[in-house]
């Protein structure tokens, strides 16, 4: 854990944990680099402990750096920042002054075939980013696993020399967050797990491990403490912490309820001691936030957490730490090198994504919000997990169930806040005068706890 | 069989691309347009996430769908998918092949008449952007599914 102050984004967080902050980070990106470097300032500005962030844009995610030269050329705005198409100088020349051991900035991109990223983020002085070998090829892209993982391999080893320059490369496992939404808590504890020991066999000595919050406060408590549990089993050696992400999944859509959910993920990250918070802003359900959106995020984030005592109640265990377990030892039994076993456990469907289309993802594993608001298998297909899940069902999905699985928490932050409104509208008027809901399966869900 | 309102269509309704496009990895929204399809009777082929230009191509001269369904939401649908319906069009097997777009199509949220226009202009028979609802879509392809049988 002895990391030198080089500027390095793990020791960053540990200091801000340490004294008791809760770090938090924008996903930010835009395709101007003036614009970007105003980005970044206004996050180094804003009033919180908060790291910087460039969100690439898609065509560089894919290796398509023609169509973001293109882009550029054209003055096309994409949904990111293009950091292959620009040159490492114009990079470097955003960064300046900006980036630095009070401010680290973290690449974020969501690409099966990083290394030409991640050699211009190096480039550019930077040494922070973030995905992994499975999860940035199954929800992102039809890449084979098989190339995948070579890639981030090599992407780790490129990485993990800028060691020679003093500074201590970070990497954070986007394992927490299959597909934002409907991935059993197990699986995700698990792959952020596994993705971590990846990076590790890679040389990477510095990681995060993430968790996306899903449908219920107290499963995602669970889940973050087996979480914490099994890092320290397994990473004993390594510079770790927890990052929480704001729900990954469709996003409540009025300005209350987008703020409600934030909270929510910000008490999360606190109670369960988590170092570090991904938010999510009011613009999420629509289209890419403006840079005061993500301040006034950062804003909301930071003070809901330090309002929050870092007392947590006990979660009970429902099995996810078994789950997990399980699940990580079936993968390292397949053998020592761990990008294989990674291949090998998806052909046989050991690890199996929920509703995920990627043609190497065996998709015979489905999930469900149970009537409590818990994320649960109704199959498990061949995950050994048999002897710690209870009875799944097998009904198969309709265009509606779905709907409504993936927008339970969206109508469950959004009722509350149109709830709230009428209430404010209607001062005086009983309680009872309110109109129930029909439509939601859990009416006491409808106001968050 | 399947009947739609009582009129006839082919026993295996429409036959149905449904695609990202090539820059977009979404698929939640491929996975539940699927699903809205096949209740509509219809036969899908998903495409999935991440679609190159020339794999779409390649897959509607195999299959000859009836329709082709291109679906985005990352902000870059207007653009890509302006690309890939100049490609589609440029083959003459599927130059008159029924082909509609819809999702988040820009990055500032829906975008206005004029960008409607434009991807009408290249060739769409239909604009569903984010907040049209799916009814438009359904009646659009009963629609077509009456046109084509009758
Ligand atoms: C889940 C999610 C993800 C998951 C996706 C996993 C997967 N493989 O599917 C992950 C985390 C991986 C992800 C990644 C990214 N995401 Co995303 N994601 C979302 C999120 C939160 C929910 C989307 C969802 O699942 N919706 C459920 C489905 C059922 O609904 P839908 O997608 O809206 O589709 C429905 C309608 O749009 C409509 N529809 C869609 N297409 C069509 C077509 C036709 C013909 C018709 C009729 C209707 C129709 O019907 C669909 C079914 O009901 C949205 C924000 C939100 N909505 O809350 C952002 C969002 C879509 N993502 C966004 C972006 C930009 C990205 C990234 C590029 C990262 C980034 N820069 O932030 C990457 C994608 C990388 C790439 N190569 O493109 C943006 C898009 C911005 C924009 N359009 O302006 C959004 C809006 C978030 C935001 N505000 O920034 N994302």
């Amino acid at each position: 854990m002895s990391v030198p102050e080089t500027g390095s984004f793990g020791d960053f967080v540990a200091r801000a944990h340490r004294a008791g902050t809760l770090v938090v980070q924008p996903r930010m990106g835009v395709s101007g680099p003036a614009a970007m470097r105003t980005g970044l300032v206004a996050t180094r500005k804003a009033t919180a402990t908060a790291v910087g962030t460039i969100t690439l844009d898609s065509y560089t995610r894919m290796g398509d750096n023609v169509n973001a030269r293109a882009a550029l050329a054209a003055g096309i705005e994409l949904n990111g920042y293009p950091i292959v198409a620009h040159d490492p100088a114009v990079t470097r020349a955003v960064l300046d002054g900006v980036a630095g051991p009070e401010f680290p900035v973290q690449i974020r991109h969501g690409s099966p075939c990083p290394e030409p990223i991640v050699a211009a983020l190096i480039q550019a002085g930077l040494h922070a980013t973030e995905g992994g070998p499975v999860s940035y090829c199954l929800p992102y892209s039809r890449m084979p696993l098989e190339d995948s993982i070579p890639n981030w391999a090599r992407s780790c080893d490129l990485l993990a020399d800028v060691r020679a320059t003093g500074a201590e490369p970070h990497v954070e496992s986007f394992g927490g967050c299959m597909m934002g939404q409907l991935c059993p808590p197990g699986l995700l504890v698990a792959l952020s797990v596994l993705e971590c020991l990846f990076f590790r066999q890679h040389g990477i000595r510095s990681v995060s491990l993430s968790y996306a919050q899903q449908t219920n406060p107290d499963q995602d408590t669970e889940a973050l403490l087996a979480l914490r549990r099994l890092a320290t089993q397994w990473l004993p050696d390594l510079d770790w912490h927890i990052v929480v992400y704001t729900y990954m999944g469709v996003y409540p859509r009025t300005p209350a309820g987008a703020t409600g959910l934030l909270e929510e993920a910000a008490r999360l990250a606190v109670r369960a001691g988590a170092a570090r918070l991904i938010v999510k802003t009011v613009a999420e359900g629509y289209r890419i936030p403006t840079f005061a959106e993500n301040v006034a995020a950062l804003e909301t984030a930071a003070l809901a957490a330090d309002s929050c005592l870092t007392i947590v109640g006990d979660p009970g265990d429902t099995g996810i730490h078994a789950e997990a377990s399980a699940l990580i030892e079936a993968v390292l039994d397949l053998g020592p090198d761990l990008g294989a076993a990674l291949a090998t456990a998806f052909r046989r469907g050991y690890l199996d994504v929920p509703y995920c289309l990627h043609p190497d993802n065996a998709g015979r594993a489905r999930s469900y919000v149970d009537s409590a608001g818990r994320l649960q298998w109704s199959s498990i297909g061949s995950l050994p997990i048999r002897g710690v899940v209870g009875p799944t069902s097998s009904a198969r999905p309709t265009a509606a169930g779905l709907l409504a699985a993936l927008s339970y928490v969206e109508r469950r932050f959004d009722n509350a806040s149109l709830e709230q409104e009428y209430q404010a509208d209607s001062v005086g008027s009983a309680p009872d005068d309110r109109d129930p809901d029909p439509g939601d399966r859990s009416p006491a869900a409808s106001r968050p706890a | 069989m399947n009947h739609a309102e009582g009129l006839e269509v082919s026993a295996d309704g429409l036959s149905v691309v449904l695609t990202s496009v090539s820059s977009d990895s979404h698929t939640w929204n491929l996975v539940v347009l699927q699903l809205v399809l096949e209740e509509l009777g219809h036969q899908v082929h998903n495409l999935g996430a991440c679609v190159p230009d020339e794999l779409m191509i390649s897959e509607c001269l195999r299959l000859r769908p009836d329709l082709i369904v291109v679906s985005s939401v990352n902000g870059h649908g207007f653009h890509d998918g302006l690309r890939l319906i100049r490609q589609v069009r440029s083959r003459a097997e599927l130059a008159g092949t029924p082909m509609v777009i819809g999702g988040k199509l820009g990055i500032a949220g829906p975008g206005c008449d004029r960008s409607r226009a434009q991807l009408t202009a290249a060739g769409y028979g239909a604009v569903f952007e984010d907040g049209t609802g799916l009814t438009a879509f359904q009646s659009y392809v009963g629609r077509l599914a009456i046109g084509q049988a009758s």
